[in-house]
């Protein structure tokens, strides 16, 4: 009875749903939803407006731009003194590298940068990749070390600041990426001893922290010489880094490796392709597409991991600044802003890494679809 | 080779033609081979390289063997929570660097887990300057090197801040300046065995009603409320041990005198900028993980949920939260062991962490084969255990699927 009465009253009209469209709900959803969220949007306008003129006054308002060491003594860090890179840019960028000859670490630079460009789009992964980084690298060192055509002779204990950091991330990775695909594929093959053998390297790689891999660069690797040889400290750092990022490297692409269909392989085995055969023409190219964004952030960790090697004392861009203001009583003062500076490089590197490997995830599964 | 091996047959037995041709093609056979070629070749450059190190140990008189350990190290430690004096052995120096290790990655892992919880939170808010502010944040600190915000942190707070006699004094009882934090801590006295005692006895009573509550939801469905009990459980039995131990209330406050501060806890500007730089930075990847931990629950879950008529609490609880965790604790416990490692880089400001104990110990004894070794060793052995930690979590928590 009750439900026969209530189908007769009449239910009355709901408002009308708030629009979604226009600024206003923008808005509305956005910052003033309910009184949480109006709650959360006046603590943060109350914390920048706090915040945001005093770091504008200090970075860019009142900072001294001049390299003019008693004007930035006269602030007493109530403003940033930005002269100290204009003072000392070319030693925070370039280490100990002679003054007169830094034209050839910033020559190589660019040509590095643009070839790491290059390499990024996927029009150009081709065979002749692989063999322009291995031009490029040749012509880095002969550029940077010279000796000959009227070039000075640099030795690699002088190359440093940013030139450095690049080299040693570059040509690290490069180095690591044959050696891990190896371990990738020993660590799924189905023989115990090479199995055992790639799932300890990598297991013990990663459980050391990597300062603890470059002081066995540089206090055991002279050990392992023969007597009266000791390998470049450059090399001996070099070693470490590829052996490190290696172990890296391999679990992101073991990751690719799982995830081929087990069809693919028995599709290469009834054509009747060798182990070899089938890892190069079947397996590989789809499981390294498949995991470029990991080894994009295999490349973020060991661009910025590059900064350790200043505790063995190599001057890359984090050792060539200390290199620069440790020993200047008059700018040791203004490290902070110093340190801005580099991070900035560092943050520039990173993120449009991080940015490039978002895009071509993208890209790629538009492709596969 | 490879155009020849083209044509036979990938699997074993081998059928063609002679006898000795198909020996030597049988997938067996070159697995051994392979196999033999490894070891061998591992144990020759092992070998050569061992040999060399001998060689050269004795030509520059380098002694080996752990022995050194038990002599004096005759170096001081700058903070250490255990006794310790430049009298005692090596490795008792080697205790003193892994415990100030350890004190900092757990505190680091308590504030990172906090920290990044917060802002993974915060990037998924309804709130747009929340939720840009936590997206900045992520987007800044992960993209520069650790090491780099460990050497500036430490410079902020060394050349920054104003020395000990004109200390910073920003809250009652909590001094700032170049020579690191003061803050109060509770004086020991017996009293406060009485209180512990009360607040072990709350835990187990919380516990025990926890226990009692989901056996009473599964004999008869009825839902008995559990947090607000527990946690007065806790209060109650705490304060109770608290008044039968006469009520301890001293407090050890530092107090400004002529040049110093003294009493009180303190902590070290070294201390402050390992773990500071390590919370900030590992916060920035925690977050990430969680926000897509919450992302990889389907939106159906939640909407189920709605539609069983779970409130938004019991639903967070009941079926968010148990399936976003599935996702986010493995990459985390990656990160804390990350930030475990990264510890080492304290090296780099003088915190005398393991390494830096190592380090020292090797320039001073000239032991690098076993400097090396032992630290080495010591973080294997800390990522193993995490490793093993881990596996039996994710044993654990697996999807039963019957």
């Amino acid at each position: 009875m009750a439900a026969a009465n209530a189908m007769r009253s009449l239910i009355a009209a709901r408002p009308a749903p708030p629009r979604t469209a226009g600024s206003l709900s923008w808005l509305r959803r956005n910052l003033f939803a309910d009184w949480k969220n109006t709650l959360a949007t006046l603590l943060v306008v109350a914390v920048l407006v706090d915040w945001l003129p005093f770091v504008i006054e200090w970075g860019i308002v009142d900072a001294v731009l001049r390299p003019d060491n008693a004007a930035c003594r006269a602030l007493e860090h109530a403003a940033a003194c930005w002269g100290v890179i204009a003072e000392k840019y070319r030693l925070i960028l370039f280490g100990r590298f002679p003054f007169a000859e830094q034209w050839r670490p910033l020559v190589g630079m660019v040509m590095m940068v643009g070839l790491l460009a290059v390499s990024c789009l996927p029009r150009m992964w081709n065979r002749w990749l692989p063999v322009a980084w291995v031009v490029l690298f040749t012509c880095f060192f002969v550029l940077m070390r010279g000796g000959f055509a009227g070039l000075s002779f640099v030795e690699t204990a002088q190359w440093g600041g940013l030139p450095l950091t690049l080299l040693l991330s570059t040509l690290g990775l490069g180095a690591a990426f044959p050696l891990s695909i190896l371990i990738a594929l020993g660590r799924r093959s189905h023989l115990p001893a090479v199995r055992a053998f790639c799932i300890g390297y990598v297991e013990l790689i990663r459980g050391i922290p990597l300062i603890s891999v470059l002081f066995m660069a540089s206090f055991m690797f002279p050990l392992f010489m023969p007597p009266g040889k000791t390998p470049d400290v450059l090399l001996r750092v070099f070693v470490g880094i590829t052996l490190f990022a290696a172990a890296y490297l391999a679990e992101a692409i073991r990751g690719g490796l799982q995830a081929i269909p087990k069809g693919q392989f028995e599709a290469a085995d009834s054509l009747g392709l060798t182990y070899w055969q089938a890892q190069r023409k079947v397996v590989l190219p789809q499981a390294l597409r498949m995991v470029i964004p990991s080894i994009m952030n295999s490349f973020i960790s060991t661009f910025k991991d590059t900064s350790l090697v200043t505790i063995v004392s190599l001057y890359d861009l984090t050792g060539s600044l200390g290199l620069a203001l440790n020993g200047d009583a008059n700018w040791r003062q203004f490290y902070f802003e110093g340190y801005l500076f580099i991070g900035l490089i560092y943050w520039i590197g990173c993120f449009s890494m991080s940015r490039y490997s978002q895009w071509i995830e993208r890209r790629l599964a538009a492709d596969a679809v | 080779m490879a155009s020849t091996e083209q044509q036979s047959p990938a699997t074993p037995p081998a059928s063609t033609g002679g006898t000795k041709t198909s020996r030597w093609r049988s997938r067996a056979f070159r697995g051994l081979a392979y196999q033999v070629i490894l070891v061998v070749v591992v144990l020759l450059v092992g070998g050569y390289l061992a040999g060399n190190t001998l060689e050269n140990m004795r030509v520059r008189g380098i002694q080996s063997g752990f022995g050194f350990f038990l002599q004096p190290a005759g170096f001081g430690i700058g903070e250490s929570m255990i006794e310790y004096d430049s009298s005692e052995p090596y490795w008792k120096a080697f205790v003193v660097g892994l415990s100030n290790t350890l004190r900092v990655a757990v505190v680091g892992i308590v504030l990172t887990t906090l920290f990044g919880t917060l802002l993974g939170i915060g990037r998924l808010s309804r709130n747009f300057l929340l939720r840009t502010l936590c997206t900045a944040y992520v987007e800044l600190f992960r993209n520069v090197p650790v090491l780099l915000q460990l050497l500036m942190w430490y410079f902020v707070l060394t050349d920054w801040l104003p020395d000990m006699s004109a200390a910073l004094n920003p809250v009652t009882g909590f001094f700032l300046s170049k020579n690191g934090l003061s803050f109060p801590i509770p004086v020991w006295s017996a009293g406060h065995f009485a209180t512990l005692l009360g607040l072990g006895g709350g835990i187990a009573a919380a516990w025990w009603h926890a226990r009692r509550a989901r056996h009473a939801f599964e004999i008869s469905g009825a839902q008995w409320p559990v947090l607000w009990p527990a946690i007065g459980m806790l209060v109650a039995g705490t304060l109770i041990g608290w008044l039968v131990g006469g009520m301890p209330g001293a407090i050890d406050m530092p107090e400004r005198g002529e040049l110093n501060i003294s009493g009180g806890g303190a902590v070290t500007p070294e201390f402050i900028a390992v773990t500071m730089g390590l919370t900030i930075y590992t916060a920035a990847f925690v977050a990430e993980i969680v926000r897509s931990g919450i992302q990889a629950v389907p939106r159906g879950q939640s909407e189920a949920a709605n539609s069983l008529g779970l409130s938004r609490a019991q639903n967070l609880r009941l079926v968010l939260l148990p399936q976003a965790m599935r996702v986010i604790i493995p990459p985390v416990t990656n990160q804390y062991l990350n930030l475990t490692k990264n510890s080492s880089l304290a090296v780099a400001i003088g915190y005398p962490d393991l390494v830096s104990i190592s380090n020292t110990t090797l320039n001073q004894t000239g032991r690098a084969v076993e400097c090396i070794l032992v630290m080495m060793t010591v973080y294997l052995v800390l990522s193993l255990l995490t490793a093993a930690l881990t596996n039996w979590y994710n044993t654990r928590m697996a999807i039963k699927e019957r």
